[in-house]
């Protein structure tokens, strides 16, 4: 008998949203002299030394792959610099992997440690990728809303009550993508008792964690029992400037990177060889480099921050990435509503808070990482957008 | 001079971009505009911020006829003042721009800009060579600047080529 089918797609992947991020790209792309506050990625060039370091790799011939947890090099490297930078400690032979992004950490992490039907604590406003990652590991996302009257800090008691007996893990992002938050030492001790007291593991998406600006950066395995039950996500996106490059890594320990390692060869068998190569760079020779960075995005984001208040969109101080998160609030708009008008009278990409979860709306998420000209000039635009709403209300 | 964190940031911020406004600069900082006008001030009367200049790519402008040449210049040092005095002697005339004392095989490393190659060399011949002190003099024109003072000319690897909204 011949069979037929309604769709060929599963029920998984047509039950995923569309990304609202997604949207914004498409309105945004087509139009001519944007000024685009909308983009989550370093606005500088991976730096030469990195890139030439690729491309002396490819002049040598090292095309082939590499062990399925990266090269042993750059494991030692990694391990190196996370306990000079943060003080943790990781074997660089079983218990760091070389991943494809962070973005290629976070799934294994998922699809290592969810049973179906496991929960996920996610803490919004987030990353978009997180909900839709823990749904394809056959999980379920468990949101949470860390808030503005909080400064976007998850408080412990807003977990506490989410977590069940089905709870496997919280998923944590500091600094954030989209608020810039950043939580500090004793806010980490907190979550991580909750998480000692109910068994739960942390993914710890720290990806952010140079690009912090006031505090010293601790890192959720540097808290005292959290080592045996963090999934440390990191790489060389954000802070190195090479998000092109698609390379990122996660120590956890080795029970956990050993099933993490098994569906990672499966999956993806290694990261990119020359990216590899790049990192090994970044990591020896790139700090100078890194602090230029990350002096140059606190300035900017000083700047904006301030410029923000002064029109009258109410901004907390971000403590890190490159994101500042100002509340639209007095307009009377919704985050779409704002992100839209502006984009089509003003010319300037923002990304509307609700994309990355219900407690972001009321909020526009405006990326820092724009040559100082540019922000002058979309500071200038915004502030024109605003006090024409002003009068026409 | 010792600076604080605030002046020297200012200052690091201003060798990078002289024509930033004040407003700015106060808000990178975190100052207020009459405090980063003061520091300013500071800063300039105690003349760590020396002049304020432009960076011209002169090879845009057709009808500007501008040359430059390196010159290293051998020369004899002179008791009790070295180099010093020949290195005036040198740096005094308007057609140098800039002069340094080098290690290696020749000792002042000097450059010299000239409407054309025709005045460079009558400099050179008429001017320098003739200076008691100078043994030789090697002249190299430059061709072409492709990176000048940390920025680098004509080169497309500083456009922003990111897509316009991204995660
Ligand atoms: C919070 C967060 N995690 C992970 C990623 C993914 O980074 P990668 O380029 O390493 O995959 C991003 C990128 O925007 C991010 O903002």
């Amino acid at each position: 008998m011949k069979t037929t089918r309604t769709t060929y797609i599963s029920k998984l992947a047509t039950d995923l949203k569309p990304s609202g991020i997604r949207r914004f790209f498409d309105l945004a792309a087509g139009m001519e002299g944007v000024i685009s506050l909308g983009v989550g990625e370093p606005d500088f060039v991976t730096p030469w030394n990195i890139r030439e370091a690729a491309i002396n790799s490819l002049e040598r011939g090292i095309t082939s792959y590499t062990p399925n947890a990266g090269l042993l090099e750059l494991r030692e490297e990694i391990a190196f610099y996370m306990n000079d930078q943060f003080q943790v400690d990781y074997s660089p032979k079983d218990e760091i992997i070389v991943t494809v992004g962070a973005s290629s950490a976070i799934d294994l992490a998922l699809r290592t440690i969810l049973d179906p039907g496991e929960e996920v604590i996610v803490v919004e406003p987030c990353f978009v990728s997180y909900v839709p990652m823990v749904e394809l590991a056959g999980g379920v996302a468990v949101q949470v809303q860390a808030t503005k009257e909080n400064d976007f800090k998850i408080q412990p008691s807003q977990l506490e009550e989410v977590i069940t007996s089905k709870t496997k893990a919280i998923l944590l992002c500091s600094p954030n993508n989209p608020t810039g938050t950043m939580l500090n030492k004793e806010e980490l001790e907190a979550i991580a008792s909750l998480a000692i007291e109910h068994d739960l593991l942390i993914i710890a998406d720290e990806i952010y964690a140079e690009l912090s600006y006031d505090e010293e950066y601790t890192s959720m395995a540097a808290i005292t029992g959290m080592r045996e039950r963090t999934i440390l996500i990191s790489g060389f996106s954000k802070s190195f400037a090479m998000t092109g490059w698609r390379l990122g890594f996660v120590c956890s320990p080795i029970e956990i990177s050993n099933a993490m390692l098994k569906v990672h060869q499966y999956a993806l068998m290694c990261a990119s060889t020359m990216s590899q190569y790049a990192a090994i760079e970044a990591l020896r020779n790139g700090r100078p480099e890194v602090d230029e960075m990350v002096k140059s995005y606190r300035r900017r984001r000083n700047y904006i921050v301030q410029s923000f208040n002064e029109i009258g969109l109410e901004c907390h101080e971000p403590g890190g990435a490159f994101y500042a998160f100002p509340s639209i609030q007095s307009t009377g708009l919704s985050s779409q509503a704002f992100a839209e008008q502006l984009l089509m009278k003003e010319g300037v990409a923002v990304v509307p808070g609700d994309v990355f979860g219900e407690s972001g709306e009321g909020h526009i998420r405006c990326s820092y990482a724009s040559s100082l000209d540019q922000l002058q000039e979309a500071v200038r635009r915004i502030k024109r957008f605003v006090d024409t709403l002003q009068e026409t209300r | 001079m010792r600076l604080t964190a605030k002046e020297m940031e200012i200052v690091e911020i201003l060798e990078k971009d002289a024509r930033l406004a004040t407003d700015v600069i106060a808000k990178m900082v975190g100052l207020s505009v009459e405090e980063t006008k003061q520091a300013i001030k500071k800063l300039e009367d105690s003349k760590v911020l020396v002049r304020y200049i432009s960076i011209v790519d002169w090879t845009k402008v057709e009808n500007h006829p501008g040359v430059r040449a390196m010159i290293d210049v051998k020369v004899t040092p002179k008791r009790g003042v070295g180099f010093d005095e020949i290195a005036e002697r040198i740096y005094r005339f308007d057609e140098v721009s800039d002069v340094y004392l080098m290690s290696g095989t020749y000792d002042l490393s000097i450059i010299v800009e000239g409407k054309s190659l025709n005045e460079v060399a009558n400099f050179v011949s008429q001017k320098l060579s003739t200076l008691d002190s100078v043994i030789s003099t090697t002249t190299h024109f430059i061709l072409k600047k492709y990176k000048h003072d940390g920025i680098i000319f004509e080169n497309d690897t500083n456009k922003d080529k990111r897509i316009v909204v991204s995660p």
